[in-house]
């Protein structure tokens, strides 16, 4: 079965169409959602309606830190995150709420672990960005590979039954066997705001019977979501922030 | 857990074991048949439990990831991998023939067979090194043949790929690697410069032509690090009939610095294939090791530069030290383009400081009568050309050895081209466009052939003002000698 992994949206509907295009042309059985459908960019609505159609149709979902900030406002955001998320929540219908409180914090599938930040429970919305911070987040659970996103740049790390760690830059395009003596944490790419210096979606895909995990970045119209966002008159740097990638 | 036991006749997922070939420390290797293919199969398995080196089964894991992932006549080809039963395992092709460690008996080998030797491997390495690869682990028992003569390198347990984890690197602080043939940074742990493999090279050539190691076989870490600041004793101290540019190209390769070494294996492919474009230092001299205080001032110097990532900036893999071939016609008619190419070349360089250039000019031969080796001023025509080519080469500015002269004789330019191209891993061809039309016509385009069977980019260059709209259709004369391209 081949899986694609996709975590980070932010309310960029051509970003998400272009992933989730691309992950259908490499012939994906089944589409995983990590979460931060929402916050930052200028189309809540029409991102949590592809969310929900695709979510019907058998895709997962589980929430993220933006997802939860929609229905009650307890982790304390930047302020462009916050103003972002005020105008958020005048623009999702009550169908859209409704789903966003009803996802699941984690999705156990087999031998993995779908989870938006880090299989830790607190404090809540760790980021794993790097070596270390993946050990302890793998030693927060049993799966044998854990995806995660929140970080908006894609690493991959490793560690061995004797607790030998190993972190990697995945390159796009160039699968990687995920061996089964090891266990493994990926931390995706963001499909929506990417923050690695490029500018392309990014997403991910697994194919358990290869144990291939091969990370991908899919370009999409920028200048229209950046006009989008100038136009819903949310802060100017969110939309600067995509055309730089950062 | 239950261990598999193998044994001659045992069926894993459809392979059966005929018998063992190789029963190692690391890895049992067997020759295995699957009726679905003929050819012969070679099947590793990888030795678990208690008291195996964990390098053992981190190796395998590497050339799990790794051997899947190349391509060509110089690597065995990937057949299938999986776990069976716990026991993970590996089939790729099964290489006929031995390694070239049965060679070392009698060696020494003469300073020709050394350079043909030392030629072949480069060019599969430069190879190997263009695929991501590090080999990290030369050495003649890693060395095969194909019966068609291709080199094949087997065991990738300790190797690098720019575009995989590094399991090896990131789990063991200590070196590995085969103790003679270790380059000085991988003995620091360096594991990314793709350099490290000329070193090994440079170790077999000079194994093999003097019998002796040059580093000898330290058995500890701090013998390893002797490299670091004790210059091998020159080979011609012990072959006195190895020619200067042999020595040249040992030493380069045995450099300390990865930076002194060639920057790509094409390049030293390049060097033993066109000894007489050598450019010889003073290395080629040496009949001495360096004195006692220059070593003792080497032994206590920082070298933990070499430990730190991306020495210099002309080895990466990814072409910034590419081998362009620039093919010049030095007709009369044809020094516009001739002016046109240089300024392409010279722009080109400026953002390629580690290429190298190989000036190529074609004297045409009759293929029937052999023609005169001398022009009617009784000067020689081929050397003649070389002198031609030194001066349309002036203006580029490139010091010695990285730039070599070329002129190839033959009935068939675009033929010629092209054997020169595939033979020496050239990366780029840079060829004019001929400059009459109708004389393309008449004599058809030597650049379309050459850009069409090339294995590599080609750019055609032509002037403006030669475009066929501006140009008058007048026949010319064919200059008897000269060439040109269109």
């Amino acid at each position: 079965m081949r899986i694609a992994l996709m975590a980070d949206f932010h309310a960029n509907l051509r970003a998400l169409e272009a992933c989730i295009d691309h992950a259908k042309a490499q012939r994906a059985d089944r589409l995983v959602f990590l979460g931060d459908y929402v916050g930052y960019g200028p189309e809540p609505q029409e991102v949590m309606e592809r969310i929900m159609q695709e979510s019907e149709r058998g895709a997962i979902a589980v929430a993220g830190n933006h997802d939860q900030a929609v229905a009650e406002a307890r982790e304390s955001m930047n302020a462009d995150a916050e103003t972002a998320m005020a105008w958020t929540r005048g623009q999702l219908g009550p169908e859209a709420r409704e789903f966003l409180s009803s996802l699941p914090l984690r999705f156990e599938d087999d031998t993995r672990l779908y989870v938006h930040a880090s299989p830790q429970t607190y404090p809540a919305w760790i980021y794993v960005n790097d070596g270390p911070a993946a050990k302890r987040a793998l030693e927060a659970s049993r799966a044998q590979i854990v995806f995660c996103g929140h970080v908006h740049q894609p690493a991959l790390h490793g560690i061995t039954a004797t607790g030998q760690l190993v972190s990697f830059q995945p390159v796009p395009g160039v699968p990687i066997p995920l061996s089964r003596q090891r266990r493994w944490l990926t931390v995706l790419g963001s499909v929506g705001q990417p923050r690695d210096g490029i500018t392309a979606a990014a997403y991910a895909m697994f194919d358990d019977q290869t144990t291939a995990l091969t990370h991908h970045r899919v370009p999409y119209d920028v200048e229209a979501t950046v006009a989008a966002i100038l136009d819903a008159g949310l802060p100017q740097e969110l939309a600067s922030r995509l055309r730089k990638g950062r | 857990m239950p261990r598999l036991r193998v044994t001659t006749g045992t069926s894993i997922d459809g392979f059966t074991l005929n018998n063992c070939l190789h029963m190692g420390v690391m890895a049992s290797i067997w020759d295995v048949s699957l009726p679905a293919i003929p050819s012969p199969l070679l099947m590793k398995l990888p030795r678990l439990g208690e008291g195996i080196d964990p390098a053992a089964i981190v190796g395998f894991e590497m050339e799990q990831m790794i051997l899947p992932r190349l391509s060509g006549p110089h690597v065995p080809h990937y057949i299938a991998q999986g776990m069976f039963e716990d026991q993970p395992y590996l089939v790729m092709e099964r290489i006929p023939g031995t390694s070239l460690l049965p060679m070392l008996e009698r060696l020494p080998l003469e300073p020709h067979e050394v350079a043909a030797l030392g030629c072949r491997i480069a060019k599969a390495l430069d190879d190997l090194h263009r695929q991501h690869l590090v080999h990290l682990d030369l050495k003649p028992s890693n060395l095969l043949f194909r019966p068609t003569g291709e080199v094949v390198f087997i065991d990738f347990g300790l190797s690098h790929h720019d575009e995989l984890p590094d399991l090896m690197g990131e789990e063991f602080r200590l070196p590995y690697g085969t103790a003679p043939y270790m380059a000085p940074e991988q003995v620091m742990g360096q594991r990314k410069d793709p350099r490290s493999d000329q070193f090994a090279l440079g170790v077999l050539m000079y194994f093999f032509l003097t019998g002796v190691r040059p580093f000898g076989d330290p058995q500890r870490l701090s013998g390893l690090k002797r490299r670091l600041w004790r210059d091998p004793v020159p080979p011609r101290r012990l072959r006195p009939d190895c020619p200067p540019w042999l020595q040249e190209i040992i030493l380069r390769c045995l450099e300390v610095h990865p930076a002194w070494r060639f920057p790509t294996a094409a390049q030293l492919a390049h060097a033993l294939q066109h000894p007489e474009q050598v450019r010889l230092t003073s290395r080629s001299e040496r009949l001495k090791q360096d004195p006692f205080l220059t070593v003792l001032r080497r032994r206590f110097a920082d070298h933990s530069y070499l430990s730190k990532p991306k020495l210099g900036a002309t080895a990466r893999q990814d072409g910034d030290a590419p081998f362009l071939a620039v093919a010049i016609d030095l007709s009369p008619e044809a020094a516009p383009v001739a002016d046109e190419i240089r300024t392409m070349v010279t722009r080109m360089l400026a953002t390629l400081p580690g290429a190298r250039v190989a000036c190529l000019n074609v004297l045409k031969q009759g293929r029937i009568k052999l023609d005169d080796v001398l022009d009617e001023h009784g000067r020689n025509i081929h050397l003649q050309r070389l002198i031609q080519l030194r001066h349309w080469a002036e203006a580029l500015q490139l010091e010695e050895g990285r730039i070599s002269f070329h002129v190839l004789e033959t009935p068939d330019t675009a033929d010629a081209i092209l054997t020169y191209v595939n033979a020496n891993k050239v990366d780029h061809v840079i060829m004019g466009a001929r400059a009459s039309s109708l004389r393309r016509t008449l004599l058809g385009s030597v650049s379309s052939q050459v850009t069409s069977h090339a294995g590599c980019s080609v750019t055609v260059v032509r002037t403006r003002q030669l475009r066929s709209s501006d140009t008058p259709m007048e026949p010319e004369e064919e200059h008897s000698g000269s060439w040109t391209v269109g």
